[in-house]
């Protein structure tokens, strides 16, 4: 019965987002307060309905209600709870719930902290979440039911979760990838709230950013979490593949990175305009597709749900619908918002402007994005002009990126010490010569240590221009830092003058500390790359219980082999101890799992980790007698990588933090009358 | 000690030499794939990487362990050893498996828009960039200049005028 | 910015709209033969039931045929051989191709299900697999008479696949052998 309930609570639901669609945005252009602050109650009538469903389908898990055929497929009654938890979205049904869960929760969250706003302006944002809430509704409903029952005779043991996903990364993961993905819906609903109605000025700009920053902090977080699960999980070592699923979730992330960065300028300065509204559409419309890519089997990906080209059709006409009609939009209002009222004093900026360093940003990080959807999709759009089954793989990926995440890391280095309007070149130039000097240096000279033995081929140039762009990066955003802490303070006495700048920190705001974590954050994820390409050994030895092995330093020795049962499993189950030096740093166990349920077998690798290395086991087949063929890797600062990741999310969340967006209190009258017309 | 290698203290010295070969055996793990020439391993490495499994949901031999990908790695190893060049092996299973199972595409006539849109977006943006700030910098940059001037010169008249005023006080 | 160039992002989506609807459907895993239009690759590999009679290209004997690539352990194999059995009493030439299989299971197979080969050819190791461009198992490779290989599918031969892919290409080769 409980499953029949959450699915009339998504019929609910539904009806709710019909509502939110229509009569917010009826009620903006006929001027009806009533209709438009409905909007507010009625996203969040449509949030207690959506999460009862979802609860319901959760409470259909922890049952072990096998007569629905969405629990059959994906769980088991051995199956650990938490588990049972994650299977809700382990696969396609569930996972457009959360889908629609999220953005409901959005939605709420936009009804209840939007009273600063213009209410035309909040309702037609309402409007159009709720239009895109149908949307989904719709889709579920209609060819993807989580409810949908096996009846008469339903199965009394159900298939099991994916063996690969039954870890905590799928907990996390995905709901946070999809508070990304989601988050976007309204920084693109705000865009076209302003494209309707035809006012968007730098006010616009400051209500919009923090929902921007918001929604883009969590895509962060959930890359890096995704790029660790797979390295932890899947048991090679690896951590991006390019694969299409995962270009899905870097395209709106470059896009939104750079939408972070367009946006400033256009609440500081408000140029950029156009392009802005045109990255807020892009940003979403990205998250869309790659909705449909994952879920239409077009593309081949080990991360594709099962595919459909029914429920293809109908994700691309509502794709095609949504992205369509707002480009169209675009195009045709565009003009009316670059030309505002109150717009006295024409925009003009020089060459090394912090506005030109910013639009030097986009140009890359756009390029970067589009490089990435044109490799993705090739292979689809030369099956389709008859050209043949092309492959692009990493390969092609890397090849572009690389330099142009250089090209952003040298830009980046400038554009910190760059004006508004003009920047001294003179004031650069002295500035950056420290910077530039320590960098040389160290991307020169460390390599030399970083290598087993100083070789002239073991000396590498990828290693120098990973340090190069790093150290620039870092070296710079210190310096622009002590720069301002010094601001203010006489050629004093030291003491003086390190008070002065000691307070000169609690006079930063939140969005100048926001920005400095992240630009480092690149930089400590760029050197965790770099690096742990370059100087990543790897051994792939037969071993005997008792045989030791000499990687990069360490010594491993295969200590026992036992077999162990897990919960659902049974576990081939080996014991690894890695010194160095002679002296004991870890004791690994790699586990080759059999899951009974699907009879599928899996490698758990064993990881020993630290900042400045991982040591990396894992287990591969069984060869005669009674070896294994057992593989090594010593990974250096690979870890790196998600440190960055996270400062990267870390500084996107202090600048939301910023004093500037917190809400002011202020007299209905005042905002009724700013933008209502 | 010129004795019978066998007798005595001489025994000794033997069966510890023997002990410390042993160990130092034991200690010889070898690799799963053998190569004849070392130098052969990072190209293999290199080469598994970049070629694709054609049966798996994208993945490339490297890390597949489906039974086509077995093969094709044991595949990969036996041409290496028969001295065939990096561009010959990946020639010769592209003759067998289309080029699908090549993660680098190559260049030709069907890939040309791959390798060129990336390219030409940089490019194109950055002429932008420069036009842009060409632009700005030549039209606006002499009325932004006698701006700042007559502003100078504006806050110049005030201190005078103050310090007159304060003067006449 | 130029009122046209508002309109380029329009444009584009929809271009990709429509490429994106003209993919659904394709499976993006079925792959083409690189052989298609080549001779069929050399080989010397022992017969299924007589080990100590070498097979080689020379006796598809300038037939039109069907080499069709099967095992024990694939289970689709077991839903198209009947379909291959009736093919054969029609007077289609088949010749197996046993992958990476053990000899005395495949000789019991074919046993119990029907043996629809002319002769099978014996690759445990899948020597010839590789050349061929197999990658599982069951695949059909429709030869000409003069050893060029003319059209492959991947995955089972039945009814509908016959008529669909092979029937009509099959008669106009048969026809061009028996015009000579």
């Amino acid at each position: 019965m409980i499953a029949e309930y959450g699915h009339m609570a998504l019929i609910v639901a539904l009806c709710f987002s019909v509502a939110q669609a229509v009569v917010p945005m009826v009620g903006s252009f006929v001027g009806y307060r009533t209709w438009m602050r409905l909007g507010h109650s009625l996203a969040l009538g449509q949030l207690v309905f959506v999460a009862i469903s979802f609860a319901c389908l959760t409470a259909a898990f922890l049952q072990d209600d096998f007569s629905l055929q969405y629990v059959a497929n994906n769980s088991n009654t051995l199956l650990p709870t938490q588990f049972k938890v994650s299977a809700v979205w382990g696969a396609h049904e569930g996972s457009l719930l959360l889908w629609a869960l999220i953005l409901a929760l959005w939605s709420a969250a936009v009804a209840l902290f939007s009273s600063h706003l213009p209410l035309v302006l909040s309702s037609r944002v309402l409007s159009i979440l709720g239009a895109i809430s149908v949307g989904f509704g719709l889709f579920i409903l209609l060819t993807s039911n989580p409810f949908a029952r096996i009846l008469p005779f339903s199965p009394t043991e159900g298939g099991d979760l994916n063996p690969l996903l039954q870890d905590f990364g799928l907990i996390v993961h995905p709901p946070m990838l999809y508070m990304g993905y989601v988050g976007f819906s309204v920084a693109f609903a705000f865009a076209v709230a302003a494209l309707i109605g035809g006012q968007f000025d730098s006010a616009w700009a400051r209500w919009a950013r923090p929902w921007i920053n918001s929604a883009w902090v969590f895509l962060t977080i959930g890359i890096t979490l995704g790029s660790w699960w797979a390295y932890y999980e899947l048991g090679w070592g690896g951590w991006w593949f390019w694969d299409p699923v995962e270009n899905a979730s870097l395209m709106p992330w470059l896009v939104g990175t750079a939408l972070v960065h367009s946006i400033s300028v256009t609440e500081k300065r408000g140029a950029f305009r156009s392009w802005t509204l045109l990255l807020a559409i892009l940003a979403f419309s990205l998250s869309l597709l790659g909705t449909f890519l994952v879920r239409s089997g077009v593309l081949t990906s080990v991360h594709a749900f099962a595919n459909d080209p029914e429920r293809g059709v109908f994700i691309l006409a509502f794709l095609g619908l949504v992205v369509g009609s707002s480009l169209l939009l675009f195009a045709l209002r565009g003009p009316v918002v670059q030309r505002q009222q109150g717009d006295t004093e024409v925009v003009s900026y020089s060459g090394l402007s912090r506005e030109m360093m910013l639009l030097l940003n986009n140009v890359l990080l756009v390029s970067a994005m589009a490089m990435i959807l044109i490799g993705t999709l090739y292979p689809l759009i030369a099956d389709v002009l008859g050209l043949g089954k092309i492959s692009v793989g990493p390969p092609y990926f890397n090849f572009f990126f690389v330099p142009m995440t250089l090209g952003l890391m040298v830009a980046m280095g400038f554009a910190v010490f760059s004006r508004w309007k003009k920047t001294d070149v003179q004031m650069l130039r002295q500035k950056g010569m420290v910077p530039f000097l320590i960098s040389l240096s160290a991307a020169l000279i460390l390599p030399l240590f970083l290598a087993e033995s100083i070789t002239w081929e073991s000396y590498s140039m990828t290693a120098v221009i990973t340090l190069g762009a790093v150290f620039w990066v870092v070296t710079m955003s210190l310096e622009d830092l002590w720069q301002k802490l010094d601001r203010g303070s006489s050629k004093a006495g030291s003491l003086v003058a390190n008070a002065s700048r000691l307070k000169n920190i609690t006079k930063l705001p939140g969005s100048y500390w926001g920005m400095q974590c992240a630009h480092i954050g690149i930089a400590v994820c760029a050197l965790g790359v770099g690096l742990s390409s370059v100087y990543d050994v790897q051994k792939d030895v037969r071993m005997v219980p008792g045989d030791r092995v000499a990687v990069a330093g360490y010594e491993f020795t295969f200590d026992s082999l036992d077999f162990v049962q897990g919960p659902n499993y049974g576990a081939s189950r080996g014991q690894i101890s890695a010194y160095k030096n002679d002296r004991l740093v870890a004791v690994l166990h790699p586990e080759k799992r059999k899951y009974e349920a699907r009879n599928q077998v899996m490698t758990e690798a064993a990881l020993d980790a630290g900042l400045t290395r991982d040591l990396y086991v894992s287990l591969g087949e069984p060869l005669k007698g009674d070896a294994w063929a057992i593989r090594v890797h010593v990974k250096p600062f690979v870890r790196c990588i998600w440190l960055g990741g996270l400062m990267i999310g870390l500084g996107g969340l202090l600048s939301i933090l910023d004093k500037r967006y917190r809400r002011r209190r202020q007299p209905s009258g005042v905002v009724a009358g700013v933008g209502a017309e | 000690m010129a004795s019978n290698s066998l007798s005595g203290s001489g025994w000794l010295k033997q069966a510890s030499l023997l002990l410390l070969l042993l160990s130092g055996a034991a200690m010889a793990v070898e690799d799963v794939v053998k190569f004849s020439d070392e130098s052969l391993r990072p190209r293999y490495q290199q080469l598994l990487e970049e070629l694709r499994c054609p049966k798996c949901q994208n993945q490339n031999l490297a890390d597949s362990n489906s039974a086509i990908s077995v093969d094709l790695r044991s595949e990969v190893q036996r041409l290496l050893e028969q001295d065939l060049s990096d561009a010959e092996i990946k020639e010769y299973l592209k003759h067998r498996y289309s080029e699908f199972i090549l993660y680098r595409p190559e260049v030709n006539r069907a890939t040309w828009f791959l390798w060129a849109a990336p390219v030409v977006l940089v490019l194109l943006g950055g002429l932008i960039v420069l036009r842009l700030s060409r632009r700005k910098n030549s039209g606006d940059s002499e009325q932004a200049d006698s701006h700042v001037r007559s502003v100078d010169q504006q806050q110049r008249l005030d201190e005078l005028l103050n310090s007159h005023k304060r003067g006449s006080e | 910015m130029n009122r046209l160039a508002l309109f380029i992002p329009f444009a584009l989506c929809l271009a990709l709209g429509a490429f994106l609807f003209f993919s659904l459907g394709k499976d993006p895993l079925d792959l083409p033969s690189a052989l298609v239009g080549e001779p069929f690759p050399e080989f010397a590999l022992e017969e299924l039931h007589e080990p100590e009679r070498q097979v080689s290209t020379a006796d598809f004997d300038g037939q039109v045929l069907l080499v069709n690539v099967w095992a024990t352990w694939c289970f689709a194999c077991r839903i198209e051989h009947p379909w291959l059995n009736s093919l054969a009493t029609e007077g289609v030439v088949i010749v197996g191709l046993n992958y990476k299989d053990h000899r005395e299971l495949a000789q019991a197979w074919l046993e119990k299900r029907g043996d629809p080969y002319q002769f099978s050819i014996f690759d445990p190791r899948g020597i010839l697999g590789i050349d061929l461009g197999v990658y599982g198992a069951p695949e059909t490779y429709l030869v000409d008479a003069d050893g060029i290989i003319r059209h492959r599918r991947v995955g089972v031969v039945d009814e509908r696949v016959w008529n669909e892919e092979f029937r009509d290409l099959y008669q106009q080769l048969m026809d061009e052998a028996n015009g000579k």
